[in-house]
């Protein structure tokens, strides 16, 4: 053997080795960074335990029935969310009899009706707008419109509609991908045997999203239950130490509308009134309610999202 | 000829069976239910057209009083003062700067999150995270404007003493985990839009995962990952309970986030929890600042889309 091949050999060996090193570095640096995307992502999940724990603590003197069976006070101590629950439980109702009905009917439409031209574009255009604009824009509009413009007042009425053309983009868009999921010879079938185009709608297309769709109903409340900036805006900030009129009555007609005209607040409301006082015992108070708030929610969306996992589970075509 | 062409409806008119009939009020019936449908569909072209119509008219007013090139050159804020200036820029700097301090935190974090989504994950990780970061979209800012105030700005004031109770520092930070998700998830949808062919060239290469998420992903993918950006900007300037808790109240001209400044938001917000009376200059002026604030983020909305749509083309 001669010097030469000799240290050709030596270097291939050597170039080897160095091959061998960096493939090593690079299949480390594959882990380093699953590693570092992983903790990216837990970040955000991080923050919200912290976020949690800290309300819960915060606010745990509070965590008994008085602060539930309680009006809000100028002792913090005694200050209570009755009106509050009472008010978002009430904002609710308003908010779901207006965006489920809609929100349903005009995912429908544009799944199964709306023909191809620039009309159903601009509806389309017009609901992924809404979902991009601002909570406070919505507040907005309410004052000038429902506040002024129709004189319904600082009403839970008010606030119902304004939550209520809020979470429309969410029903909506939710209708309308559980559509997307029916497969065209569900609807050929039905059409086969006679039926009319509501028909199909009615009695298949809903029926076999409703899972889907009460997805999104959920997701949609969720969010309104949450919404701050809106109901300040309407000018619902005041300090409320009484209940809307009951819904149902005594004697007939049995149920009255006098509570939708009634003044309110709700539960983000309180929250940040008491926040915004700088007295600390009140923070307390903001405290265990935003504890309340988070479970409330997190609860919805816990659903929503398991229901949504098991649709996906059964779903048989 | 009329009266021919007459006679021969009244006969087909009466010859109608039954059944024909039932057919005719079933047509009827579905016209009208079409009808009632595209109503509900139009609600989002009324809120849309509502919106745009209600700042409008109420900034017309505003504007009456105030001239646009003070609107814009004004460097003071205080509409609600006797000596009132009517300068917007002090809003617009803090809700930009607010917006930037988030955008330092959710760029970084939510890129890389995307790229584990998309690269790295496998599906049953996949499966547990995505709905943990549904659940993080789905927490009340409310709960992260308390956050922010009474967690996050003593924590950073271990750091720097002398930063005020009210900073947009602790306000941009959290709302910048609250736009993490959002990032990841349009982020990670242009990503796995990238054709597997790709990935699967460059492997045949003998680049590692981290080389092909980097330089063959990334690259193909950088107009839907500028998108998720541009929204995630809209997102920020749109927020408005994290700032309004947080940030502070006094309209500054800063772009310095150690400093307590309002936003649009926080001005909206402030002004509404007060009792203007209805039609005042004081009033009007929250319109105004609306409308400022749905240009904003209607522009970034816009580019967003477009942006996305562009990518979208590409394969």
């Amino acid at each position: 053997m001669t010097t030469e091949t000799l240290k050709t050999k030596a270097s291939v060996l050597e170039n080897l080795v160095a091959v061998r090193a960096m493939i090593r570095r690079h299949k480390r640096n594959d882990v380093i960074f699953a590693a570092i995307g992983l903790i990216a992502l837990m970040l955000g999940l991080l923050t919200l335990l912290t976020l949690f724990i800290d309300l819960v603590m915060d606010g745990y003197p509070r965590f008994n029935l008085e602060f539930f069976s309680n009006f809000p006070s100028r002792r913090a101590a005694n200050a209570g969310l009755l009106s509050a629950w009472v008010g978002s439980l009430l904002v609710m109702a308003v908010t779901f009899l207006t965006a489920v009905p809609m929100g349903v009917a005009a995912g429908l439409y544009l799944e199964e009706y709306a023909p191809k031209n620039w009309f159903s574009d601009l509806i389309e255009i017009n609901v992924s707008n809404l979902a991009g604009v601002p909570s406070i824009i919505y507040g907005l509009l309410a004052l000038g419109l429902f506040v002024y413009g129709l004189g319904l007042g600082e009403s839970i009425l008010t606030a119902g509609l304004t939550l209520g053309l809020l979470t429309l983009p969410v029903v909506i868009v939710s209708t309308r991908e559980a559509i997307r999921g029916i497969p065209v010879a569900i609807r050929e079938a039905a059409y086969a045997v006679g039926a009319t185009k509501w028909q199909v709608v009615k009695d298949h297309v809903v029926k076999y999203s409703q899972g889907g769709i009460l997805t999104g109903v959920i997701i949609g409340m969720s969010r309104a239950i949450g919404e701050t900036a809106p109901i300040i805006t309407i000018g619902a900030l005041t300090f409320i130490a009484f209940l809307p009129p009951a819904p149902i009555t005594e004697v007939a007609p049995f149920i009255n509308f006098e509570w939708l005209s009634s003044g309110f607040t709700v539960l983000p409301i309180q929250m940040f009134n008491w926040l915004s006082r700088p007295d600390h015992a009140f923070h307390t108070n903001a405290a265990a309610t935003g504890a309340i708030i988070i479970l409330l929610t997190l609860l919805m969306n816990g659903t929503a999202i398991y229901l949504r996992y098991q649709i996906r589970k059964n779903i048989k075509w | 000829m009329n009266t021919a062409t007459n006679m021969q409806n009244q006969s087909t008119a009466l010859s109608i069976s039954p059944r024909l009939a039932k057919n005719v009020r079933r047509n009827i019936k579905e016209r009208v239910i079409e009808l009632i449908l595209m109503l509900a569909a139009l609600s989002a072209v009324f809120t849309t057209f509502a919106i745009v119509a209600i700042l409008l008219y109420e900034s017309l007013g505003f504007f009456k009083v105030v001239s646009l090139v003070e609107f814009f050159t004004s460097t003071e804020w205080t509409p609600l003062f006797e000596d009132a200036h009517y300068g917007i820029m002090p809003l617009v700097s803090g809700t930009l700067t607010t917006s930037a301090v988030a955008l330092a935190v959710a760029v970084p974090v939510g890129t890389i999150g995307a790229i584990y989504l998309s690269e790295f994950a496998s599906h049953k990780v996949r499966e547990i995270v995505k709905p943990m970061l549904e659940l993080l979209v789905g927490v009340p800012t409310i709960a992260f404007g308390y956050f922010a105030l009474l967690f996050i700005t003593p924590l950073l004031q271990k750091v720097f003493p002398e930063l005020p109770g009210f900073n947009m520092l602790s306000a941009g930070i959290v709302m910048g985990v609250m736009i993490v998700p959002y990032i990841a998830s349009v982020a990670e949808d242009a990503m796995r839009a990238v054709p597997m062919s790709m990935r699967e060239g460059s492997y045949a290469m003998g680049a590692t995962r981290f080389q092909t998420a980097i330089r063959v992903v990334t690259p193909a993918a950088v107009s839907g990952i500028v998108a998720a950006y541009i929204l995630a900007i809209s997102r920020a300037v749109g927020e408005t309970m994290v700032v309004a808790v947080a940030a502070g109240q006094q309209p500054i001209l800063t772009f310095n986030p150690m400093d307590g400044a309002a936003t649009i938001t926080a001005y909206i917000v402030q002004v509404a929890m007060g009792d203007l009376p209805h039609g005042s200059i004081g009033y009007q002026s929250i319109f105004a600042a609306g409308l400022v604030l749905f240009a904003l983020t209607l522009g970034f909305n816009i580019i967003g889309h477009v942006v996305r749509k562009k990518f979208r083309e590409q394969y």
